[in-house]
């Protein structure tokens, strides 16, 4: 790479990302999914298998669940990727704030395996800190880490675990929302964020009820798009308000 | 030999292709977005509104060891959960925390 600055500190910056609170919350969820994947009696060759190569916490749910109830390879993979379509728009969003002109799209399509929600955030909450030249870096160490450490503890944790107290179980299984929840608020950088997620909230729900699986695209887009047409309303008023003010 | 690998063959396809067909798909739409081009703040909004309908089912409708917890339960530790967050200016660790603590105590006293 043709970079003006180094590329490895950035790339360490990221990895020290692994002891931050996303990090931590991420490794939790992963123990109860582990306690979860052994309970259905998923070896322990494709748990491993699975964290690494699926990344992306509630298809691998979806994937145990389809699986667990001998489901065809058609079904299975049609129920997987109506859970995985959250992560286009995600990777979508970030890829214009961490590329530079240099960045080749081959390294984006490899690092892109990373993005899940937790990644995501993370990046997106720290890219201020960090120059452009540096994000891809720091994305991919921070990725790297992220995925590597947790195929690590699923491995070193798998049969171990193998009766979580129900309670212990239900904690854990709640740390997921109400950190999506206040995490993605807290890395907000503009108005419709706030709206798309007050939006989304309800009409995730609502759209339960139409259509099991693709209630939540309905949702995404139709709150997305509701949240656009506010901001650029909100946007276009605050413009105005400053040309009348002197 | 073939039951050892089809196992693999199924995650490989029905989990690791069904999943990163949309990172790449994104890689590919996001390269041809530009930095706060009106079309990124759409893209972020819908990310932003598929993420917000996750968190609203798994808090309404949980699978797993939740399934049996009271719903008003599991509403009412993300709220204040959510309040606590935003009256501490925005600490993550103070809102996850809180909801844990409601849904714990609300579980005992059940």
């Amino acid at each position: 790479m043709s970079n003006t600055i180094k590329q490895w500190p950035w790339f360490a910056a990221g990895m020290r990302g692994i002891f931050s609170g996303p990090a931590l919350v991420l490794m939790s969820a992963f123990v109860g999914f582990c306690g979860f994947a052994y309970e259905a009696g998923i070896p322990f060759g494709q748990v491993i298998f699975m964290t690494g190569m699926v990344w992306a916490l509630p298809a691998q749910l979806v994937l145990v669940g389809a699986m667990l109830a001998g489901a065809s390879l058609p079904a299975a993979f049609i129920a997987v990727t109506l859970s995985s379509m959250r992560l286009m728009p995600m990777v979508a969003a970030l890829v214009p704030e961490i590329r530079t002109r240099n960045t080749p799209t081959w390294l984006l399509l490899l690092l892109s395996h990373f993005v899940a929600v937790t990644a995501w955030v993370f990046t997106m909450q720290r890219l201020d800190r960090v120059p452009r030249e540096g994000r891809v870096a720091f994305f991919a160490g921070f990725g790297l880490t992220l995925t590597g450490t947790n195929i690590i503890l699923v491995g070193v944790l798998y049969g171990v675990i193998s009766h979580l107290p129900a309670m212990l179980a239900g904690a854990l299984f709640f740390l997921t929302p109400i950190y999506f929840l206040t995490s993605i608020w807290a890395s907000a950088r503009g108005i419709e964020v706030y709206l798309a997620m007050i939006i989304g909230l309800v009409l995730g729900p609502a759209f339960h009820f139409l259509s099991d699986d693709l209630g939540l695209l309905y949702a995404g887009l139709l709150g997305g798009t509701l949240a656009f047409g506010l901001e650029r309303i909100i946007t276009a008023r605050r413009k105005k308000r400053a040309q009348t003010t002197p | 030999m073939i039951e050892t690998v089809w196992p693999y063959l199924f995650i490989a396809v029905a989990g690791w292709i069904a999943t990163d067909v949309w990172r790449w798909l994104g890689v590919l739409i996001g390269n041809r977005l530009s930095q706060d081009s009106a079309m990124l703040i759409w893209v972020r909004a819908v990310a932003t509104s598929l993420v917000a309908a996750v968190i609203a089912r798994l808090v309404l409708f949980p699978s797993g060891a939740l399934e049996g917890t009271p719903m008003a339960l599991r509403v009412g530790a993300t709220a204040i959960g959510f309040l606590a967050f935003l009256i501490t200016g925005q600490r993550v660790f103070v809102g996850i925390i809180t909801a844990e603590i409601i849904l714990f105590g609300g579980l005992l006293l059940h």
